[in-house]
């Protein structure tokens, strides 16, 4: 068996110097009748027969390189460059523990604290954790946190809030019973959370853009907020999008919570992705998650470390901030190493060809016969009414090899104002001919 | 108060003559400062064509000023974290013995897989006709999962063990409710790991303690008298921290249900069994499976991690959507609509790179080589504990499971702490054991070899830990050396406490270049 | 004036009818460096025994219990702005809070000096 070390003869040894006879003695503490089950498994394969088994799972599936590709809704086709994977791919990234011992983990450690100040820098905070496990699990870390500074229990979550977000804060607040506000479906782009936020309100959950694209200034709602003593949480489920618009923190949020996928990590059908959170630095001390900070070692070099641990499970037990153990480390790398290579220039070109896309397929769409496009401002996803349901428009476009977006179905199913929006997105992954092609297949569709 | 003897600003006397380089690079070992510090305006590791030329529809939100990021060249940015990876220690380049943890290979098969057109590239949101081969690797990965644990059901989408501990949780709280009961003590171990108790507390239970026997294992007596008609469950780790196979878990199975509560089962130390018992033939309800644990997903610096949670007949109905199911066109997921399921953890549908990952691992080793993997790790343990005990002091009697746990009695009176003890490991060219957890002995050190080693390779590790421990004991001149430790490696002890006084968590422009106040450090 | 201890290592001064409230020396010992100090707002009531402090160190994370009931009339900026006052002056300049007592006789459970020191040796 290829990954295990040991002989025959060396577990004989082993065994002598112990001082039992066999392996099974080791194991005497175990429940009679419990050792040694027969197990419905097949035996061990090599490389070879593995390696046939995934291929043939993979020949499954659709893959977005194939076919011309418009889903979004949380999750981004990007460009990833070549370099990134093969740097997250070095052993002494990819096969180290937590960087628990500082002396011998500097690598972990240093870009940790580069990846905070990046998050710190697009998203226009503060500061930045070292992530969490993704936006949606962000976006609920949050609202406890909004609870611990405003001591309030109150959540009011937008109704253009995604709702895997939606639900999962709702999910970890019911566990106390906690009131949450999930304001109605928000398709115009319109809506006025002033009037939900009240004195026991801890924070406003919003969304921006939004899931069905709309773009909004979020002042005078971050306003409205400070005046009622909550705080505004602001999710970013597109992060790109921050090379081009006013981050949440020049709009007056008190907490950002982003999905950063978008740069540096693979689709991999919804995980794993990397959370990003970023706050005030007056709430540091309640913030989740693990934190890198600067120090010195004992010459007076600087050196990074894990720090204000004492919020942590691993010291804290039933008071810590959060129950999170890990962070994202490997897609926080990821994203550190894409953010790197992008850098100025090339976060904002690149924000600015999503966004020309995107236009130009609106455009392309709004001249449609029966097709709406929502948004009047957006980034690089938008929703379209069509004349029928959404659902069925997608499967009949698979049939013509195209990937046509994600009908608001799947998001909000059972709501019947939404049947017929589709939710469209355009990365710099598409080319003019696919958005013709899109335009082509749906009006014979439609 | 419970990391008594972890120093947290380095020993004063401790100090060693600085590099004498003029760059402060050693050879290989390179200096390397901040991306920020190194960026210029108008270079980038990226070329990317003009952006179409249309009017911008970004409603007067278009970004005003800088964001301040640093513009770097590809290889630059090679270069730099090529150096950064070169300051870390990892399982590819030697024995990471971290209890609890289990440090194991990493095969890179794994990692070819995950990354398969049609795997690693396909979008959650996929009409389902269209990711069938998605779905069977998650189908079929919880197969694996619940044949080897012996349970009958199985959530994927918590993100790592804590999650993962979450969901169980969530699912005992949902099938309480259902029953109409409403209780509100958790009872844990003292030494359960730290994010039992926060995770119970996120759900709204306190958390009461039970005592640990002289032998390392749950105190029967302590735990009937701690039960009762407000407990809603019990979380025990099994083999539990301290290395041990609790051997009346079915006993405690059976006196937690006769009370109407749930067995929690954290299976953070499944690596020690996989293969070998099934956790649903020892009576538990539910528990969680960290995939970067046993099933060998990478660390990664700290993460994603992954954690299935297998669930008992009585919890099945209340998993967290969504899930995979057989339907007549195939497989399909039931993301909504269905109302016992608690409700959704996370966006999408598990961490499937993950999922990729321990799948190939399982079937490399198949069932026979699974059991091979809990033999093996087992074994390792043991060797360490047999080979150490007359001069380390072991907090328990063996036979031990996959870790070996000892205290620091043996370092008694010699000036040398635990941490001191595993920093000199670092100049030894190991990573150290877990120190200072569990919390139930004084100054722990938890040994996980695990599987992966050959017996050489156990062997120096073992030859290597006496040599200290002779050294420690032996005392005078080589205590200076365990507290000046590390002294070979890219930095030396960190100042802790300066870092917590006053957090810098991020660069800011115009600290470029700022001096370190080294006077502040000596 | 005399000062009384808890069995939370948590010491008590009565002046007057203000009585002055930290950890003990032990405490801070035990702690290592302290890093951030928690305090309550002034005019809080708690009763004995209840949280009405934190204290965090690198390594640990402790609350601070009220050896006695009452309201809280002074707190300590200087340990905020300097936590490692709380290291080398825990009984003096160290101090946390201020309590105005609603029940005096409650320092009668507590520990003196001399029991306070016997109760030390036992752990």
């Amino acid at each position: 068996m290829r990954y295990l070390g040991l002989t025959e003869a060396d577990r004989r040894d082993m065994l002598e110097t112990i001082g039992v006879s066999s392996i099974d003695a080791l194991f005497k503490d175990v429940p009679a009748g419990a050792l040694n089950p027969r197990l419905d498994l097949p035996p061990h394969q090599g490389e070879l027969e593995v390696e046939r088994a995934f291929a043939a799972m993979a020949k499954k599936n659709v893959s977005p390189m194939d076919v011309p590709f418009f889903l979004g809704a949380g999750a981004y086709r990007h460009h990833i460059p070549a370099a990134v994977d093969h740097l997250i791919q070095r052993s002494e990234f990819l096969t180290s523990y937590t960087p628990y011992q500082p002396e011998i983990s500097q690598g972990t450690l240093q870009y940790l604290f580069e990846f905070q100040t990046q998050v710190s820098m697009i998203t226009g905070m503060e500061v930045a954790n070292a992530s969490m496990y993704d936006g949606a699990t962000s976006a609920a870390e949050a609202v406890l946190m909004a609870q611990r500074i405003t001591k309030r229990s109150k959540a009011v979550l937008s109704g253009g809030l995604h709702p895997h977000y939606r639900d999962t804060v709702a999910t970890l607040m019911d566990q106390t019973d906690q009131p949450h506000v999930a304001a109605p479906v928000d398709l115009a782009g319109n809506e006025d959370l002033s009037t939900l936020i009240d004195d026991q309100t801890a924070c406003v959950v919003v969304q921006n853009p939004n899931v069905f694209g709309h773009l909004r200034d979020l002042t005078s709602l971050a306003k409205a907020c400070q005046a009622k003593g909550a705080l505004l949480v602001v999710a970013v489920t597109e992060i790109t999008s921050l090379g081009l618009i006013t981050p949440p923190g020049a709009m007056g949020a008190d907490i950002v919570v982003a999905e950063g996928q978008s740069i540096g990590v693979p689709l991999s059908f919804g995980g794993p992705y990397v959370g990003l959170f970023a706050t005030r630095e007056k709430y540091v001390r309640q913030m989740p998650g693990r934190l890198c900070g600067e120090t010195v070692d004992q010459e007076g070099r600087r050196g990074f470390v894990l720090t204000l641990s004492a919020r942590e499970q691993h010291i804290r037990r039933e008071k810590a901030t959060s129950n999170i153990c890990t962070n994202s480390g490997l897609c926080a790398l990821a994203f550190t190493i894409h953010m790197s290579l992008l850098g100025e220039a090339g976060l904002t070109r690149l924000a600015e060809i999503n966004h020309g896309k995107a236009v130009q397929l609106a455009e392309k769409l709004a001249e449609m016969k029966g097709v709406a496009v929502v948004p009047q401002a957006f980034y690089n996803e938008f929703a379209i009414t069509l004349p029928k349901p959404a659902a069925g428009v997608v499967e009949k476009l698979v049939e013509k090899k195209i990937l046509g977006g994600v009908p608001a179905s799947r998001l909000f199913p059972g709501d019947k104002s939404l049947e017929n929006v589709l939710l469209i997105a355009v990365t710099e992954t598409n080319t003019e001919g696919d958005m013709d092609k899109l335009v082509a297949a749906l009006k014979e569709v439609l | 108060m419970n990391r008594q003897g972890r120093p947290t600003t380095p020993h004063a006397a401790a100090n060693s003559a600085a590099t004498g380089t003029l760059t402060g690079n050693r050879g290989l070992q390179m200096e390397e400062a901040l991306l920020f510090e190194m960026g210029q305006d108008g270079r980038t590791g990226v070329d990317l064509p003009d952006a179409p030329k249309v009017k911008d529809r970004l409603g007067g939100l278009r970004r005003a000023g800088k964001i301040g990021l640093p513009g770097l060249s590809e290889p630059q940015v090679i270069r730099h974290f090529v150096r950064l990876s070169q300051k870390n220690y990892s399982i590819d380049a030697g024995l990471y013995p971290l209890g609890s943890c289990t440090m194991k290979h990493n095969p890179r098969l794994n990692e070819k897989m995950a990354r398969l057109p049609g795997l690693g590239d396909v979008h959650p949101l996929q009409p389902v006709s269209t990711v069938q081969g998605a779905l069977q690797v998650i189908d079929t990965l919880a197969g694996w999962l619940k044949t080897l644990t012996g349970m009958p059901a199985v959530a994927m989408s918590p993100a790592a063990g804590a999650h993962g501990e979450l969901c169980g949780l969530m699912a005992i709280r949902a099938a309480l409710k259902a029953r109409g009961d409403v209780r509100k003590r958790i009872l844990a171990p003292e030494s359960a790991h730290g994010t039992n108790p926060a995770t119970a507390a996120l759900c709204g239970y306190t958390v009461d303690p039970i005592p640990a026997t002289a032998d390392g294992r749950v105190d029967l007596e302590a735990l009937q008298a701690k039960l009762g008609p407000d407990v809603a469950a019990i979380m025990l780790t099994n083999p539990n921290t301290c290395g041990l196979f609790e051997r009346d878990i079915k006993k405690v199975a059976d006196m937690v249900h006769a009370a109407g509560a749930f067995f929690y089962c954290d299976g953070a130390n499944f690596n020690a069994i996989v293969g070998k018992v099934r956790p649903g033939d020892l009576g538990i309800d539910c528990m969680h499976i960290n995939l970067h644990k046993t099933f060998s997903t990478p660390h990664g610096g700290g993460g994603p991690g992954s954690g299935p949670v297998v669930l008992s007949d009585s919890l099945k109905d209340f998993v967290p959507v969504p899930y995979v199911v057989h339907g007549k066109d195939g497989l399909t997921l039931v993301e909504s609509g269905d109302t016992k399921s608690f409700g959704r953890m996370k966006s999408f549908h598990g961490q499937m790179g993950m999922f990729i990952r321990a799948l190939a691992y399982m079937m490399s080793h198949g069932a026979d080589g699974l059991k091979r993997v809990a033999e093996d790790s087992v074994l390792s343990a043991n060797y360490v504990l047999a080979s150490l005990k007359d001069i380390m002091s072991p907090s328990f009697e063996g036979p031990c499971m996959h870790e070996a746990l000892f205290d620091d009695r043996f370092l008694k009176d010699t000036g040398v702490t635990t941490l001191d003890f595993a920093k000199a490991m670092i100049d030894e060219g190991y990573h150290p054991m877990t120190v200072y957890f569990p919390l139930v002995v004084h100054g722990a050190m938890l040994i996980e070899p695990t599987e992966s080693e050959s017996k050489d390779s156990v062997d120096t590790f073992v030859n290597t830990l006496r040599g200290l421990a002779e050294k420690a004991i032996a005392g005078g001149e080589n205590v200076a050396m365990f507290q000046a430790a590390p002294q070979l490696t890219p930095r030396r002890r960190l100042d802790e406490t300066r870092a917590a006084r006053s957090p810098v968590l991020r660069w800011k422009p115009g600290s470029n270049g700022a001096p370190i106040d080294k006077a502040a450090a000596e | 004036m005399t000062t009384r201890y808890s069995k939370d290592h948590e010491w008590i001064r009565l002046e007057g009818d203000v009585a002055t409230v930290g950890i003990s020396d032990y405490a801070q010992s035990q702690l290592g460096d302290v890093v951030f100090v928690d305090l309550p707002a002034k005019g809080k009531t708690v009763d004995a025994g209840a949280e009405v402090a934190v204290v965090e160190s690198v390594k640990a994370a402790s609350e601070v219990y009220a050896p006695a009931g009452g309201e809280v009339v002074e707190t300590n900026q200087a340990i905020v702005d300097d936590p490692s006052l709380v290291n080398r002056a825990a009984q003096t300049d160290g101090w946390f809070v201020k309590l105005k007592l609603s029940n005096k006789a409650e320092l009668d459970a507590l520990m003196d000096q001399a029991a306070y020191d016997a109760y030390l040796k036992t752990l």
